[in-house]
């Protein structure tokens, strides 16, 4: 029998098909969310203007109708340009430490979130080392550990920094500590999972070559939990940016991304909020996109297969 | 631990309320000691014994001696806050007896924890008694702390202070929650969760729109979507609906994500076999997608749970009509009126903790079947 009778379409190369079945849908997907978004945007803004333009009696047509909901000073719902336009203006057109600039209010946020995040990921980590190795902290902290996922902890910024503010701790420190109370979380419960994850079997292996606590910890536990740890440390970076901008808001503090947002709703400047909260967005992806990284230098490092 | 350790906590805890015989009770004056009085003294002495009991008996009905002994030094310290001349500037015999109820109720406490019991039944009492009896200690310690330091209101209140508050005024609470809890998070909650759902089966339907959407989705739940409260505060109001709009935003694309995964999670073979009964759809989607997707949905409406009471909270920082619990958390901090603070996030914990169960109890009620409740 030959082959003859049957032929196989030549498969497309890789990066050829990568592009057809990745990238092109969510292309799409993000242009018809454009497209939705001008049309809102004009649907939004039309009364206002029209309003605007009868006002001042001018004779318009449709097209000043839709130029005017694109470019109004203050609308209702700014298009994607206006956003952007914002934002490269406040990046560019003012040096880095004015409070015009978005890239000084996101270095305060981001200082407070990193600051947060480290004392949070640390407390976390050392909570979940005491919780396996006592069995007693296991068993009285850990269900109030997970209790507290429930409750919404946000609630206690505003007490945090006004406490803290009272007895003279004022500025990074206390916005920190809420980013820190928020992250610690997922990285203890993480790691309590990823330290206990090797099977008993591994840890006869350990007693049979007569390793004490110490060594079983580094050379077994710890290994076992970088996995788990860096899951966690994603959604820890960016709950604590979270915590960190909802933090800016209760004292009105003048600088961060918050204190913007919060200055933009008092004074109806929504293409300042938009702004904010673009470098807000662009911030978190960031700082996720830094985490994973270092997840995969530090998989590569310790010899993961992949 | 072992029994020299025992022996050796039970010991100091003991030593530590002899000391609290010697010493003075209050910083100001030396003449005020517990000798004076012949009930605390009797009381002081039996709470020691039991301690003893704990430490060198082995049998674990000594835990409830031990326990009982804690119980009568958190008793005392409770009544010598009462007594003038102790609370706010308690002395060095009022922190001894403290700290040997605190060694004494940790020495029970794990005592306890390392019990193991072989019946069911009795296990699940015992992991329910030991946070329980932790938390409880931790609240005494709260209190005693806060009244023998005599920290001012407005920095910590006492638990007591936060209890009385909020029994005082529930007719307030009651208003709060309603605004928040009611209109807002559940409205918010019910919109967000079934958009969620009903795009995650568009999205699977047409694969080209899930491969657009899952990126998408994936990351803007990375991002601080909290921020946009107060676009939605300028745009529906001061009032619940633009706290519901919040809520459905944030509840919207974990729902999206994890439904999607679920809707994926049917194998091959129970696809097959659908196909071979010549089903349509729809039938396929009743009976095969959404039951075995019902754990991801599940699981997105537990995080959701947790979300959408913060996203209504801090959606009130931004404006409100004079009610709702972020409002008067926000107010009552400016007013520096810290126990209403602490009886609002009381309730906050509760209304969380109780959504997240109800939560859960419809899972176990609707997904009982699933593999993973099986074991």
């Amino acid at each position: 029998m030959t082959s003859s009778a049957v032929t196989l379409p030549r498969p497309l190369p890789r990066s050829r098909q990568w592009l057809i079945d990745r990238v092109a849908p969510v292309l799409v997907v993000v242009g018809a969310l454009l497209v939705i978004w001008y049309v809102a945007a004009m649907l939004m803004n039309a009364t206002m203007v029209r309003d605007s333009f009868e006002r001042e009696e001018t004779p318009y047509g449709i097209a000043d109708l839709i130029a005017g909901t694109l470019s109004g000073e203050r609308p209702v719902l700014p298009a994607p340009h206006q956003i952007v336009a914002s934002f490269v203006d406040s990046v560019v057109n003012y040096p880095p430490d004015s409070p015009r600039s978005l890239i000084y209010h996101s270095a305060v946020t981001l200082s407070a979130t990193l600051l947060g995040f480290l004392l949070g990921s640390l407390f976390g980590i050392v909570l979940a080392v005491l919780i396996i190795h006592l069995r007693t902290l296991e068993k009285s902290l850990l269900p109030w550990i997970i209790c507290s996922q429930m409750v919404p902890i946000l609630a206690v910024a505003p007490i945090v920094i006004v406490v803290l503010g009272s007895i003279g701790i004022r500025g990074l420190l206390p916005k920190s500590i809420i980013s820190a109370y928020l992250c610690f979380f997922p990285v203890a419960i993480g790691m309590v999972k990823g330290l206990t994850s090797p099977d008993p079997m591994q840890h006869d292996l350990m007693r049979t070559w007569s390793a004490t606590r110490t060594e079983t910890f580094w050379k077994l536990r710890w290994p076992s939990a970088v996995p788990f740890l860096f899951a966690s440390l994603k959604v820890a970076i960016t709950i604590s940016l979270i915590g960190a901008i909802v933090g800016e808001l209760p004292t009105g503090v003048q600088a961060g991304i918050g204190a913007r947002l919060l200055a933009g709703s008092y004074y109806g400047q929504t293409v300042q909020m938009w702004a904010a909260l673009l470098a807000a967005s662009l911030l978190a992806s960031n700082l996720v996109w830094l985490v994973s990284l270092t997840e995969r230098r530090v998989a590569r490092i310790m010899g993961v297969r992949t | 631990m072992t029994a020299r350790w025992q022996r050796t906590i039970a010991g100091l805890a003991a030593l530590a309320l002899l000391a609290a015989i010697l010493l003075p009770l209050s910083s100001d004056g030396p003449e005020n000691r517990l000798p004076a009085n012949s009930a605390l003294l009797t009381l002081t002495f039996s709470a020691a014994l039991l301690f003893l009991c704990a430490g060198w008996m082995t049998s674990p009905a000594a835990i409830g001696l031990g326990l009982a002994g804690v119980l009568l030094g958190c008793g005392e310290a409770l009544l010598l806050l009462g007594k003038p001349g102790i609370a706010g500037q308690a002395g060095p015999a009022f922190w001894a007896l403290v700290i040997g109820t605190w060694l004494a109720a940790g020495l029970c406490v794990t005592r306890l924890a390392a019990i193991k019991p072989t019946r069911p039944a009795a296990r699940r009492a015992l992991d329910l008694l030991v946070p329980l009896l932790f938390g409880a200690f931790v609240l005494y310690l709260w209190e005693v702390a806060v009244r023998g330091f005599g920290v001012p209101a407005v920095l910590m209140p006492a638990p007591s202070a936060i209890m009385a508050r909020l029994a005082g005024s529930l007719p307030v609470l009651g208003e709060d929650f309603i605004q928040t809890f009611v209109r807002g998070v559940l409205t918010g909650y019910a919109i967000g969760c079934s958009a969620g759902l009903i795009v995650a089966i568009l999205a699977h339907r047409f694969a080209f729109l899930g491969r657009g959407l899952l990126p998408l989705g994936n990351f803007i739940s990375a991002l601080p979507i909290v921020g946009i409260a107060p676009i939605m505060v300028m745009w529906f109001g001061f009032d619940w609906p633009s706290k519901a709009a919040v809520v459905a935003v944030i509840t919207f694309f974990p729902m999206l994500v994890n439904a999607l995964a679920g809707l994926s999670a049917a194998g091959a073979i129970e696809r097959d076999l659908m196909r071979s009964y010549g089903s349509t759809y729809r039938q396929t989607l009743t009976r095969l997608y959404l039951p075995a997707a019902m754990p991801f949905i599940f699981n997105a409406m537990k995080i959701n749970s947790t979300l959408a009471l913060i996203g209504a909270i801090v959606a009130e920082f931004f404006g409100t009509p004079t009610r709702g619990m972020g409002f008067r958390i926000s107010i009552e901090v400016a007013r520096m009126s810290l126990d209403m603070v602490w009886a609002e996030i009381t309730l906050a914990a509760l209304a969380g903790m109780a959504f997240y169960g109800v939560v859960a109890l419809v899972e176990r009620a609707t997904t009982f079947w699933h593999p993973s409740y099986r074991t």
